[in-house]
């Protein structure tokens, strides 16, 4: 639904997209994930035609965005990052308006069943500059869904909401997964483990890395470690002991907690447990880790750097 | 075009969602007719007409016009709701050409709601209609010629301030170039040539015209050409902008 090809954006001698291509399916939903300035807004601003790419191909639902504008546009629903909209408005009037500039066939029924998916009930009547931010950011979800796009775009959906609404706003993006290609961004981790099918991560305007949030855990090097925990401290024999095991990178300790790291695809929790009650220490608690996204994103984004 | 309808729709409400609509009416008729009495001495002129009447608007549409026009792009801007409006499904010339045309059809609004004045002549003598009707006409697109250069200031900034002033600038200098005492002033060092050269860009001289009873195509073109001209400026600008925003 989604096809970008070679985009790019410099804003004087700031290169603030630099080259990035991806695709994305219906079905899909895509995180776009980096860090603050990275590029995310920038690139979403070029995929909607807000702002002109210098370099660079989009393509909407096969429509090239850069020719046919109008139509390639009428296939979206944007979220802006501000959740921008017309204040002086009731969120009414405003959907109204964005349904019968669209063209939706019947502008009240749509208005009226985006109000109900998006729980703005009892304030429809309301100014959108008198509303709370959560309420604003859900007009700007009620005002890209309203005509009912193939594809969203959202930027940093749920920034300022408390942790209700962000659960609810993930919950609202899953639901609609199945029949849409979503293109997201956000530098909240959890959030992309949650609601994402598959991850970019842009760092300085470029791409690092595009897969599953599971294979990019599978780059954190707690991926396949284990944290155990024992009554007593071990002594210097016995941790000797446990890093001889096939397949340890490392072994780390702090009083009695420790974290047992593995080489890269070794499955430790087995032979660690076995060789604890070898030498006589039964776990109190042992733990399987799957890799720490904060941890890859670092290293990813700050790898950039150097 | 059904977007443009859309738009124009959108726009044209909300004038009155705000106070901003009645405060510029009120303000708007308190004004066109109070300085036809009170600096035109209407009464003590003893004339059936409205050429006291319109002729303080090429004055007033200096202070009035850039206060509504000022918002036309500049708040878009600050609001942010400029990325909503260029993300949706019309285009950039539609969108320019449809906060214009409501902006404008206010002003006619506006203007239309003077109506009482020309039943005052009619009912105090017998002014001739024509000459009343072109008066309109011309003012009416002098408000227009006026707009389209406050919609280009208000596409430069998002400050509706700067806007305004540089609106009040640009049109003061068109409305004094063909005023009486100032280009008795240039004649007196200028050629005649230059001098007419200078008064023919000025809103005064064409509107004069129209207010006269003249329909001359060429004061007609002329304030066309200032609003095309204002608006191809506005596009451009906003398109510029759009690269770097």
């Amino acid at each position: 639904m989604i096809k970008v090809e070679g985009l790019s954006k410099r804003f004087g001698p700031l290169v603030a997209v630099d080259q990035i291509s991806f695709n994305l399916e219906k079905g899909e939903v895509l995180g776009f994930l980096g860090p603050n300035g990275a590029g995310k807004s920038t690139s979403m601003r070029m995929l909607t035609g807000f702002l002109k790419p210098d370099e660079g191909q989009v393509w909407i639902g096969g429509i090239n965005l850069g020719e046919e504008p109008k139509r390639a546009k009428a296939q979206i629903g944007y979220l802006p990052e501000s959740a921008a909209a017309y204040r002086a408005m009731t969120v009414v009037e405003f959907l109204k308006f964005i349904a019968a500039l669209r063209g939706v066939p019947n502008p009240q029924r749509a208005v009226d069943e985006v109000i109900e998916k998006t729980q703005l009930g009892g304030v429809e009547r309301q100014t959108i500059g008198h509303l709370s931010k959560g309420y604003r950011q859900r007009v700007g979800f009620a005002q890209a869904l309203v005509h009912d796009p193939p594809v969203l775009i959202l930027d940093e959906p749920t920034d300022g909401l408390d942790p209700n609404q962000k659960a609810e706003v993930r919950k609202l993006i899953k639901s609609m997964a199945q029949h849409k290609a979503i293109l997201l961004s956000t530098h909240i981790l959890e959030e992309m483990e949650a609601v994402c099918s598959r991850v970019l991560l842009i760092a300085k305007g470029k791409l690092v890395a595009n897969g599953t949030p599971a294979e990019l855990l599978s780059r954190s090097e707690y991926h396949g470690a284990i944290a155990f925990n024992l009554e007593t401290a071990l002594t210097a024999a016995q941790e000797a002991q446990i890093a001889a095991i096939a397949g340890v990178k490392a072994l780390e300790g702090e009083g009695t907690n420790y974290r047992l790291f593995a080489e890269s695809g070794a499955s430790l929790l087995g032979p660690l447990h076995k060789k604890l009650l070898e030498i006589g220490m039964e776990p109190v608690e042992l733990q399987q880790l799957k890799g720490k996204m904060d941890e890859v994103f670092r290293n990813l984004t700050l790898g950039e750097e150097a | 075009m059904r977007e443009l309808k859309e738009l124009f729709k959108k726009e044209w409400l909300g004038y009155f969602y705000s106070p901003v609509a009645y405060v510029f009416i009120v303000i708007f008729l308190f004004s066109t007719v109070g300085t036809t009495f009170f600096l035109g001495h209407f009464f003590a002129s003893n004339q059936a007409s409205l050429e006291l009447f319109f002729m303080f608007h090429p004055w007033l549409y200096l202070f009035l016009i850039p206060a509504l026009g000022m918002g036309l792009w500049a708040e878009e801007r600050a609001q942010g709701s400029i990325e909503l409006l260029l993300t949706l499904p019309i285009s950039l010339a539609e969108a320019v050409l449809a906060k214009f045309l409501a902006a404008w059809a206010f002003v006619g609004l506006a203007l239309f709601l003077t109506f009482p004045m020309v039943f005052t002549v009619l009912y105090l003598g017998q002014p001739d209609k024509g000459v009343m009707l072109t008066g309109y006409l011309g003012s009416f697109l002098m408000g227009g010629a006026y707009l389209a250069i406050a919609s280009f200031t208000s596409a430069l900034t998002r400050n509706q301030v700067i806007s305004f002033i540089v609106t009040v600038m640009v049109c003061f200098t068109l409305v004094l170039s063909g005023w009486g005492v100032f280009v008795e002033l240039l004649s007196a060092w200028l050629p005649t040539v230059m001098v007419e050269l200078i008064s023919n860009f000025s809103f005064t001289t064409h509107f004069m015209n129209l207010g006269k009873g003249i329909v001359d195509l060429r004061d007609l073109i002329f304030f066309f050409s200032v609003m095309v001209a204002g608006l191809l400026l506005t596009a451009l600008v906003l398109e510029k902008k759009r690269g770097n925003e």
